[in-house]
């Protein structure tokens, strides 16, 4: 549905993007993740079409970018990071004038006005001035002006920024809904978003991509070695020298009194190990766990170049 | 419905919800009011003054003495009351980050600009339609030609075209509606200036293209009842142009 190949954007001589290449299948969401300034909003523009690229291609629905914008503008929905809201519009008027800027035909409008209301459950608003809403609803309001013209693809530029939990809930609970039926690229700087939402993520950073994968392979990918957390009630106080002395143990960090991470070579499960050492010295295993990168740690590992920075639960 | 009827419907409206429309319009007929009041009054002192020296009713010319004032008057109205009109078409959407809906949609940036230009010289003509009164009100009392009205009315109607389309270039350059305001205005008093510069160099080409591209000069014709095809054309050749510019800046903002 969507197809990028080696774009890149010069605003002067600085480079936003540089050689970025993805695609998305049909239905697909894909997360967009990267710090301010990594380029997302840049590559999200050249998409929708509204602004050209220095080099490379990008294709939506079949379209060519640069050279379709009409036909790729009809294909997408999109939300800016800022919504395009005229507050001084009801919902109702605001959402016909963009199903008529987007060419709904009059006859369809009143129809698609009444789905994209009842979709993002913005009847109760309707006749509200927007300039009056609440935070929540102007990002609804502005999710609905992308979902006006029924689009096979939908561009969200940071969906949930500036909201509160609840609504920044609601927000994902939508784009939920609304995968499968259409394809969605959406960008974030937060992680925990990317994990929810999306199927696939791609990490940006400095105009360039640093890694394209699902969120698990990307872990099981930077991940070098096995960790486990083991929370003991009385640990003797050689506990940590003494599971250093395991057969596949690389390293035992002590986190507190308790807790301990121990460290084995990639392949080596040491659970089983630990807990037959832990019931023989009688310890009192709490807990025992398989310490998984979280997307954070890879974001972490994969932008800051730092090949120290280790996982942590 | 084309996309550029629904940006004309939803600039004309956005007009009347903030009071722009109405403080621009108030003001401008206020002005218009009493410009013509005094007109009027001043020609009837006159003829007065000519039926106590000659004793006899003079045969003045409305045209003349009331309207071609007025219409001279009204030119420098429009030069401080147009830019109010079109300082936020733009700067506005920028500002609020509305543009990006607008450049996102399936639209032209022919269209955007079509359309926004409409939707001010819909409101501007609408102003100016109430000017109308003044004739209206005049003509069971008087005798004038309303050829030349009709003339001067559509040097306005030019002239106004001009300096919105001025405008709205002015308004696409910044995100400010004060900066727009600043100018057009500017811009537009620069143009205005051209006239007298013009008159300075007189003998030579230079003066002449000056001259030429003052809008003064032409919208006096029109004044006159004068209606020559040089006129119209450098009108919406000059609206046509500005137009054409704001499309440049527009678009050039696509690439930033």
């Amino acid at each position: 549905m969507i197809q990028v190949e080696h774009l890149t954007k010069q605003y002067g001589p600085k480079t936003a993007i540089a050689d970025v290449s993805f695609s998305v299948e049909k239905g697909e969401v894909l997360a967009f993740l990267g710090p301010n300034g990594a380029g997302k909003t840049t590559t999200m523009r050249i998409l929708t079409a509204s602004m050209p690229a220095t080099s490379g291609s990008a294709r939506v629905a079949g379209y060519d970018c640069f050279d379709n914008p009409r036909e790729v503008k009809r294909a997408i929905g999109y939300l800016p990071e800022v919504p395009p809201l005229y507050t001084e519009m009801t919902v109702t008027e605001y959402l016909t004038f963009v199903g008529r800027l987007k060419g709904v035909e009059p006859e369809r409008l009143p129809g698609a006005l009444d789905r994209t209301l009842e979709q993002l459950s913005l009847g109760e608003v309707r006749g509200r001035l927007i300039a009056n809403l609440s935070r929540g609803f102007k990002q609804r309001v502005g999710l609905a002006q992308a979902l006006i013209h029924d689009p096979p693809v939908l561009i969200l530029d940071e969906p949930t920024v500036g909201l509160d939990p609840k609504q920044i809930i609601e927000i994902r609970q939508l784009i939920k809904t609304l995968a499968g039926s259409h394809t969605i690229i959406l960008s974030t700087h937060i992680l925990p978003e990317a994990t929810a939402v999306a199927q696939r993520v791609v990490i940006i950073h400095e105009g360039r991509i640093v890694a394209e994968d699902s969120q698990d392979q990307l872990s099981a990918r930077l991940r070098r070695s096995e960790k486990v957390s083991l929370t003991l009630k009385s640990p003797a106080p050689d506990a940590r020298d003494r599971l250093q002395t395991l057969p596949g143990v690389l390293s035992v960090h002590q986190e507190d009194s308790t807790t301990f991470l121990v460290e084995a070579e990639l392949g080596h499960d040491l659970r089983e190990d630990l807990a037959r050492f832990a019931v023989r010295n009688e310890w009192g295993l709490l807990e025992l766990k398989l310490v998984t990168m979280t997307l954070e740690d890879v974001f972490l590992r994969l932008t800051q170049h730092e090949e120290g920075v280790e996982a942590h639960p | 419905m084309s996309p550029i009827s629904a940006i004309v419907r939803k600039e004309i409206r956005s007009y009347f919800v903030s009071p722009i429309a109405y403080v621009v319009a108030s003001v401008f007929l206020l002005l218009i009011g009493l410009l013509s009041f005094l007109a009027v009054a001043t020609a009837s002192n006159r003829s007065l003054q000519m039926l106590r020296g000659q004793g006899s009713l003079p045969d003045l010319n409305l045209n003349d003495i009331v309207f071609r004032p007025v219409f001279a008057n009204m030119a420098v109205i429009l030069l401080l009351v147009v830019p109010m009109l079109t300082m936020r078409l733009f700067a506005e959407e920028k500002k609020l980050k509305t543009m990006e809906l607008l450049v996102t949609s399936p639209v032209t940036i022919t269209d955007i600009v079509v359309g926004k230009f409409f939707a001010a010289f819909t409101v501007f003509a609408g102003m100016l339609a109430l000017t109308a009164v003044g004739p209206l009100a005049l003509a069971p009392f008087a005798q004038f030609q309303w050829e030349p009205l009709l003339t001067a009315y559509l040097g306005v109607l030019l002239m106004g075209g001009l300096f919105l389309s001025a405008g709205l270039l002015a308004s696409g350059v910044t995100e400010n509606q004060i900066i727009a305001v600043i100018l057009s205005f500017g811009g537009l008093l620069l143009f205005w200036l051209f006239g007298w510069a013009g008159q300075v160099f007189a003998d030579s080409a230079f003066g002449k293209v000056l001259s030429y591209l003052s809008p003064l000069e032409h919208f006096e014709h029109l004044v006159k009842g004068l209606v020559t095809t040089s006129d119209v054309v450098y009108f919406t050749a000059g609206i046509v142009f500005m137009l054409f510019l704001t499309h440049r800046v527009i678009e050039s903002q696509r690439w930033r």
